[in-house]
């Protein structure tokens, strides 16, 4: 009973936040909803026994990453009217199409076929819990190289994006 | 009563998934569809996460790590790219996005 609240509040919150994540006209209003789906989502990271996955989710997603973008609205501006027509013709038609095919596909792949991941795959009793100390000791020894590269990775975009930010004409202009 | 299994939280990371590309597909503002890739991105944690308790194994966990960062580095380049293309055009709209020259 408890579990299955633990499941459906939080499950019901991230897709309610999704929705306004693409919905909402203000894009103040957006980015709250993502918010709220990020944290829901931290909530189900625990309930499955990721804590430490969690509490990076909330560090770095609910607060680094969104915060970025709080600053981008703030600096773009919010009072901008979005475009509403289709530049290809009956885009949002079409597309609303193909989502309905995918959703109505998964609720029949979900309730009523035979396929249950449960009985085609036998889950493992896994009581460990994913704290820092377990994931260090996989992430420092078996992924020490893709932990390298994604290093790597940082430090380039972190250079790229000061290179995109600054302002060769007006810098010069200064000089 | 209904117990949770793995085939839940998949479908809720399908569901996520599914949301996030139906946002991508019908918004213009650049902005929103970045949020759109975010939520797609984790409708995949979640599957990763699932899958690891499923399984038993750490894997699932350090790889949400990667997906993580890659996330993060596409989003400060991404918002860069948005905000250098504001300052030329001001507008977030892709639509008025049709040359590639700088």
């Amino acid at each position: 009973m408890v579990e299955a609240l633990l499941f459906f509040a939080p499950a019901s919150l991230i897709i309610i936040g999704a929705l306004i994540v693409i919905f909402a006209k203000n894009p103040v209003h957006n980015a709250m909803g993502l918010v709220m789906t990020l944290v829901s989502l931290a909530i189900i990271y625990i309930t499955l026994n990721a804590t430490f996955v969690a509490m990076v989710q909330m560090l770095v997603y609910a607060g680094a990453v969104m915060t970025l973008f709080l600053f981008v609205i703030m600096m773009i501006g919010v009072d901008k009217k979005e475009q509403t027509t289709d530049s290809l013709k009956g885009q949002t038609f079409l597309v609303s199409g193909v989502f309905l095919i995918l959703i109505s596909l998964l609720a029949y792949v979900a309730i009523s076929s035979d396929f249950k991941w449960d009985l085609w795959f036998p889950p493992v009793e896994f009581d460990a819990e994913g704290t820092p100390q377990l994931i260090a000791g996989t992430l420092f020894t078996e992924w020490i190289f893709p932990f390298e590269i994604i290093s790597l990775l940082l430090i380039v975009a972190t250079a790229a994006a000061i290179a995109l930010a600054y302002d060769t004409k007006k810098r010069n202009n200064n000089a | 009563m209904l117990e949770v299994t793995t085939d839940w939280y998949l479908t809720l990371a399908a569901i996520l998934f599914s949301i996030g590309f139906l946002g991508m597909m019908i918004r213009k503002n650049a902005l929103i569809m970045f949020m759109c890739i975010e939520l797609m991105l984790n409708a995949v944690n979640l599957t990763f996460i699932s899958a690891s308790k499923h399984f038993g194994q750490i894997h699932g966990q350090v790889f949400v790590f990667f997906v993580l960062v890659v996330a993060a580095a596409e989003v400060v380049v991404g918002l860069a790219i948005i905000v250098s293309i504001f300052r030329k055009q001001s507008s977030a709209s892709v639509d008025v996005l049709n040359v590639s020259r700088g």
